[in-house]
């Protein structure tokens, strides 16, 4: 009974909130409905949707003993308190993804986005993650990649591996991007994030000589020291001699990335990796808590309108209309197949009981949602031309900070040169034009937002806060991505060349972290050199490889499903499979077929190759033309490469279920035999509650 | 109240993974008697490369 009254209630509050935001059309929004509106769908559809699912198409059982319990080994399968595992699976699917992704969604106007995230994460992306979760469990915690092998078949599951290993490599290059374009000519960020690396190894080496696995002391000095490193950025920023160390262009800087990515990779995990990663979690974790109290206390108005005249594709952040490249631009947020390998990786491995799943899996990506919607808030509460100044390339509004500016107002979105140098003095840079990839128009989001709710001070300091927030977890995505795989590469080519899959050869060790850093380390630096500022090339790229791992992990678990002979449940995932297998065709086929050179990547290369013929690119263009069109040329084989992927998995399951549906022979279960729990106090709830 | 803060403080040890030793230890009292335990610094060396070696990081 208290149960339907909290639905109602919510229900009630949700509709209202969603009414408020409909109604408000003309007239500037505050973001508390918008916060309300996404808090009372997460609440309804955690309550009422994700239980179903549970109780229905999963078939939880609170009596069945989870693999943390039989396999108990004392180190990585360990039964574990529901919130903790909570804690860990939301700290391994946070990335910078949300943040990036609704930041430069945001060109289309606040409203297509922020409904794409709710529906997108409620209907698609907590499923998702919860059922791959509850699968692995019931398969010993199984990664994705094995689970497509067992359910569907050796080819889905090559499929499925090679689908990782391109979609990490995209990845890293598109996030190297991003972090190298919040440094350029920028002595304070650069010399904060360089100073990141020293403070890293420092409590490495504290965490394993001084204190061994004393995490929490280790984590609070390394946090007190990246504080310091701000403060300290900002010294060197204001001395003549220092400043000029650390300014720098894009190149040089794409190339540090590469080096340290590769060192990154090679070094013992306990010295760089591991520390780095407590520093960022923490970091990560505290920033989003003091972005929800901040915003509340704030409350802002968002100053974007509602919708855009963008929506029809000619947007200069990223080209592409509202249909479908806000499906693609906002992966992290809605709905990610990155997060099925993580929901089968660790997480599994420390459920205590099955119906924990909900919570973990359901639950961290509701919570992973909101801080997309944050992220949001956070881009449309700043002044349009003030948005479109910072993430529009220099190649598509003029170099030039007047020709920028009287672009920009032409677009109806008024911005001139003194507010945007009066801006850039505030954040304690010396220019804000042109600083594509999401992550500084979100630090003067965030700046803009702390600063007025804690007293209208230090917004410098506030924003590079924010930089080095961005960077450090940025750059612990790209250790950890660099590691894993190279571990891929090397299994990938084990199996021709045996000496390869030896993880402890250190040859083994040199040849496949280099081929892993050269993969992401090309794109990057193209990215870097690419007057358009490569952001608008590699993030669809990213959004579709990603796409296109969540319909890899939806076909794994509509397959299970329809084996399981619940076809009238396939919906639950079969659904979200669809939509989102609609969407990444539709836009890899605008992306390789499109004749506009702003929109495919074939009509760009030839566009690129007819002007370079006739000499009428500008001069620095000539010199990288060559390698820019045989860029664009390798992502419009790449796109094709996804989708075809794509559809072989699906055609790979459709085959599952019509063998399934017309009784021929299929491989059978892999799921564990039941044993029942011998675990008191069974944490899970009552699930038909 | 001064049990809720312990709890609390308990949850937090357990989510960073402060106490992860201290866990092990007793794990290895409950299941592995006879043989020696690793040292503090063993077990955390080992479980770092435990769990560096897999996808658990995410964009």
């Amino acid at each position: 009974m208290g149960n339907r009254i909290l639905g109602v209630v919510l229900a009630v509050i949700a509709a209202f909130a969603v009414g408020g935001i409909a109604l408000q059309r003309d007239e500037p929004i505050n973001a508390l409905w918008i916060i309300t509106a996404a808090v009372c769908i997460y609440l309804l559809g955690y309550r009422f949707y994700a239980a179903w699912i549970m109780a229905k198409v999963l078939s939880a059982d609170p009596t069945r003993a989870t693999p943390a319990e039989r396999l108990n080994n004392g180190r990585d399968f360990v039964p574990t308190h529901r919130w903790v595992v909570f804690g860990h699976h939301f700290a391994a699917i946070a990335g910078p993804g949300p943040l990036v992704g609704p930041t430069l969604a945001a060109q289309f106007g606040y409203l297509p986005g922020t409904l794409w995230i709710l529906v997108g994460s409620v209907l698609g992306g907590c499923v998702q993650d919860m059922v791959i979760l509850f699968l692995s469990i019931r398969r010993n915690g199984r990664s994705l990649g094995q689970m497509a092998r067992d359910e569907l078949g050796p080819y889905g599951g090559f499929a499925a591996l090679i689908g990782t290993l391109m979609i990490m490599i995209i990845l890293i290059a598109v996030l190297g991007l991003v972090v190298v374009n919040a440094m350029r000519h920028s002595p304070w960020a650069t010399s904060t994030v360089a100073m990141t690396i020293p403070i890293a190894i420092f409590i490495g080496f504290f965490l394993r000589r001084i204190r061994p696995g004393r995490v929490l002391e280790g984590t609070i000095l390394g946090v007190a020291l990246l504080i310091g490193s701000v403060w300290l950025g900002g010294v060197i920023d204001h001395h003549p001699q220092m400043r000029s160390w650390f300014d720098h262009a894009g190149a040089p800087l794409a190339l540090a990335v590469i080096a340290y990515g590769w060192f990154a990779a090679i070094l013992p995990v306990w010295l760089l990796l591991a520390p780095r990663d407590y520093l960022s979690t923490f970091l990560k974790l505290g920033v989003v808590a003091l972005l929800a109290i901040a915003l509340l206390i704030m409350h802002p108005t968002l100053k974007m309108p509602a919708i855009t005249q963008f929506v029809d594709g000619t947007g200069p952040v990223f080209s592409g209309k509202v249909f479908p490249f806000v499906f693609i631009t906002i992966a992290c947020g809605a709905i990610s197949g990155f997060h099925a390998l993580v929901s089968s990786g660790t997480t599994p491995k420390l459920i205590t009981n099955e119906a924990d799943a909900r919570l973990a899996g359901y639950g961290s990506m509701a919570l992973e949602s909101f801080v997309a919607i944050m992220a949001m808030i956070a881009a449309t509460l700043l002044d349009p031309g003030v948005y479109f100044a910072i993430n529009t390339g220099a190649g598509v509004v003029g170099a030039a900070a007047h020709e920028a500016v009287a672009t920009i107002s032409s677009w109806g979105f008024p911005v001139s040169v003194e507010q945007m140098q009066e801006l850039a003095r505030e954040m304690g840079e010396s220019t804000l034009f042109a600083r594509t990839g999401g992550a500084p128009s979100l630090a003067v989001g965030m700046a803009s937002i702390f600063s007025s709710t804690f007293g209208n001070t230090l917004t410098s300091v506030w924003y590079h806060f924010a930089i080095m927030f961005e960077a450090v977890f940025i750059l612990t995505t790209v250790d950890a991505g660099t590691r894993v795989g190279r571990f891929m590469v090397q299994d990938l080519i084990g199996q021709v060349w045996k000496p390869m899959a030896d993880t402890s050869w250190y040859p083994a060790t040199l040849i496949a972290s280099s081929l892993t850093v050269g993969g992401w380390g090309y794109f990057l630096y193209i990215g870097v050199i690419d007057p358009n500022g490569g952001i608008n090339i590699l993030w669809p790229l990213f959004g579709i490889a990603n796409q296109m791992l969540a319909c890899i992990a939806l076909s794994v678990a509509t397959g299970i499903i329809i084996k399981k002979g619940r076809i009238r449940y396939a919906f639950v995932t079969g659904g979200p499979l669809m939509w989102l297998a609609f969407v990444t065709t539709v836009a890899a086929f605008q992306k390789v077929f499109s004749d506009d050179p702003k929109l495919g990547f074939f009509a760009a290369a030839n566009d690129l190759a007819v002007k370079f013929a006739a000499g009428t690119l500008p001069e620095a263009q000539m010199k990288v033309a060559p390698t820019l069109i045989f860029n664009q040329n390798l992502d419009g084989w790449l796109t094709v490469f996804f989708t075809l992927v794509l559809w072989f998995v699906i055609g790979d399951m459709l085959r599952v279920a019509y063998c399934r549906l017309t009784g021929r022979a299929l491989p059978g279960s892999s799921e564990a035999p039941y044993q029942p729990t011998k675990l008191n106090g069974v944490t899970g709830e009552a699930l038909h509650a | 109240m001064k049990r809720a803060v312990k709890t609390v403080w308990e949850c937090v040890r357990t989510v960073t993974g402060d106490n992860a030793y201290d866990r092990y230890l007793q794990h290895h009292a409950e299941n592995h008697r006879g043989t020696p335990p690793l040292s503090r610094r063993e077990f955390y060396e080992e479980s770092m490369n435990l769990k560096w070696s897999g996808i658990n990081r995410c964009c």
